[in-house]
């Protein structure tokens, strides 16, 4: 189990912007009645969208919004490791440490968030950036990778190199344009490098797919056996 | 080898459009409406006559399991919930699906909706996958403006409403029972079964809970034929599925294949073989991190099918293929996969909550060569207590990886161990393990 814990400093207060508020309202109403509970997560992410981390006055004020009791809140606060409990920098830096990115270079990535960034979980002095190693972000094809997050959004950066990853990272700092997703010329997503192997086939995407069926294969039931 | 004709992500690299127009032109939202008024009974024998067992690591019969859901509507709504919260490391397929053809999986929740009797249908989408889950919305949105969801979903005749929602970066909320409690608001805790989901589960409701790519499929299935998804694989083994291929290839990608491919043309045709050669390989985990890795030997001829891995003693799970080339340091490699347990463990039963972390910490000695050959077999043996002896199968995942390095490279271990003593001349006792 992961510990967390909240912040010592907290604010003294939380209130959610007019858009976010409108935001709110109109997700409650994917679930059924009485299960408004169901809101929870979503809300503490918007919510940390907004501030940048989840405070506690934050799960108050969204633990009246759901009718559920403040502890509710809290626990799922701090059960789920996506919220941060504590600030982070503009630039919130989560690099894949588990095996499918270990084994592709991640360590000497570690190495670099050190150099650039500084330790583990502390916000740079210029509160630019801050890093923390997380576990598998589900993009193994593409390792080694980290998730960079920003109140504006959240992006994989994938095939990274000590090289390419510290120029990234001096890139955000400095305000640049980055490129999202894979950092390898040679692929496009989660394809192979250079020629791809499969899905070369022009009448996969020409139409000939989207012909109307002439019939449903088995659309008939076989004659029962005598 | 597959052929491109026979493959159901056409988009599945993302190298086209994912918009509701160029998904029609691949063949989307062909038909749906003919297919579901073939009817629920018609829908479900499909599946079953197509041997589709499920996607998400179990390989569960996906028509069987929507059979036991109630066959008439009573007093509660019924539920799809899909399993979009793809953790498993080595796993990274479903973010392909939803993000580059979002279109192929909102038609199949429909018709696996209509099959179930369910008119709403959520999609628990893990939290960090924050890109993927804005384009499944807005192919959602398209889908809803193209009156393909909604009322008289797609012309059906079916009410229909797909809702996407969202995690917090927990694994275990990728178990059925801990996703619907985590859907409902709370910690992801998985619940005591029975009541299994279909008698109760999300809110209480009868519920199946489906990966993705189980989901995915379906429409393809239905359009071509339950025994057209026949011809690939073998018996109980049907059918095409995606494989993520990790770590020491020359070329990782994500590909659909043929279900019992061997796992040697799988990396040779795909990948551009092991790094530095077949020779090199040193170990290959064939279905995500939870599945025990298989030496080179093994590895040489298995087939990539759950009834071949399992007779190997390992699993096709997720069909993540994580490959180690001779360079890899197994014992930190495994002991990095315990890491993530015991990060990962909910903390609800014992054996899990502090085994996990009790395995890891012997592992990290372990790869220093700190320890005893007695405690190899101690690690083995807790293990096994571990194994079985929790509410979910979290802490059978986080045995069997301990369990197939023991099995396969106990004499790695046993020569680190040698060479840390004989460095220091005596060494009294091992560390503890306890923290």
């Amino acid at each position: 189990m992961a510990s967390r814990r909240p912040a010592k400093d907290q604010p003294s207060s939380f209130e959610w912007t007019s858009e976010n508020q409108a935001w709110c309202d109109a997700q409650i109403k994917k679930y059924p009645e009485g299960r408004e509970a169901s809101c929870v997560i979503p809300f503490l992410w918007r919510g940390q969208k907004q501030e940048g981390w989840c405070s506690i006055p934050m799960m108050e004020v969204i633990a009246r919004q759901l009718s559920m009791p403040y502890i509710r809140v809290y626990e799922v606060a701090t059960f789920y490791t996506m919220f941060n409990l504590v600030p982070v920098g503009e630039f919130f830096v989560q690099l894949c440490g588990t095996t499918p990115c270990m084994l592709r270079g991640a360590h000497d990535l570690r190495e670099v968030c050190k150099k650039v960034i500084g330790p583990e979980n502390k916000v740079s002095d210029d509160g630019k950036l801050s890093w923390l190693e997380v576990e598998c972000l589900g993009a193994c094809c593409n390792a080694p990778m980290a998730q960079i997050s920003t109140n504006a959004g959240d992006h994989y950066y994938e095939d990274l190199t000590p090289e390419n990853f510290e120029t990234l990272l001096n890139d955000l700092r400095a305000g640049k344009d980055v490129k999202t997703g894979t950092q390898n010329p040679q692929r496009h997503t989660s394809d192979p490098e250079g020629e791809n192997t499969s899905l070369t086939d022009p009448t996969l995407y020409d139409g000939s797919r989207a012909q109307p069926l002439t019939e449903i294969p088995n659309a008939t039931p076989p004659a029962p056996a005598e | 080898m597959l052929e491109d004709k026979d493959r159901i992500f056409t988009n599945l690299e993302g190298l086209h459009d994912w918009r509701l127009e160029a998904a029609k032109k691949r063949g989307a939202w062909n038909g749906t409406a003919d297919l579901i008024r073939m009817g629920p009974e018609w829908i479900i024998q499909q599946i079953k006559d197509s041997g589709l067992r499920g996607r998400g690591g179990a390989g569960f019969p996906t028509g069987l399991k929507w059979s036991f859901m109630p066959k008439e509507v009573g007093d509660r709504p019924h539920y799809l919930v899909v399993n979009a919260d793809e953790s498993e490391p080595g796993t990274c397929k479903d973010r392909e699906m939803m993000r580059h053809d979002p279109h192929l999986f909102i038609e199949g929740c429909l018709i696996a909706s209509y099959a179930m009797k369910a008119n709403a249908c959520y999609i628990y989408i893990r939290g960090e996958y924050v890109d993927e889950r804005n384009n499944l919305q807005a192919a959602i949105d398209e889908a809803y403006a193209a009156g393909l969801l909604g009322k008289n979903a797609a012309g059906s005749g079916w009410d229909f409403d797909c809702y996407v929602h969202h995690g917090a970066g927990a694994y275990i909320c990728g178990e059925e029972t801990a996703l619907l409690e985590s859907l409902e608001g709370k910690k992801g805790q998985p619940r005591l079964k029975p009541p299994f989901p279909a008698g109760a589960g999300l809110y209480g409701c009868p519920t199946t809970v489906n990966n993705v790519e189980s989901i995915a499929v379906v429409p393809t299935i239905l359009r071509r034929g339950a025994d057209w998804f026949q011809k690939f694989g073998r018996d109980n083994n049907k059918g095409t599925k995606v494989f993520c291929i990790s770590g020491h290839v020359e070329r990782p990608c994500n590909v659909e294949e043929a279900m019992s491919i061997p796992l040697r043309d799988l990396i040779n045709t795909h990948c551009g073989g092991v790094r530095g050669g077949w020779d090199n390989l040193k170990a290959v985990i064939p279905g995500g991190s939870s599945v025990p890795c298989l030496p080179q030997d093994i590895c040489n001829d298995i087939l990539m099918d759950f009834d071949a891995l399992r007779d190997a003693q390992s699993g096709l799970g997720t069909a993540a293929v994580i490959v180690m080339d001779k360079s890899t340091d197994i014992v930190r490699a495994i002991s990095r996969i315990s890491y993530f347990y015991k990060h990962e463990s909910c903390g609800q039963c014992t054996p899990c909550r502090e085994g996990t972390g009790w395995m890891w910490r012997v592992l990290e000695r372990m790869a220093e060569g700190n320890s005893t050959t007695e405690e190899i077999d101690k690690l083995l043996e807790v293990s096994t207590q571990i194994e079985g002896h929790t509410i979910c199968a979290l802490g059978d995942a986080a045995a069997w990886p301990v369990q197939g390095l023991i099995r396969h490279f106990r004499d790695e271990i046993e020569e680190r161990i040698n060479s840390y003593r004989s460095d220091r001349g005596h060494v009294s006792m091992a560390g503890v393990a306890a923290e």
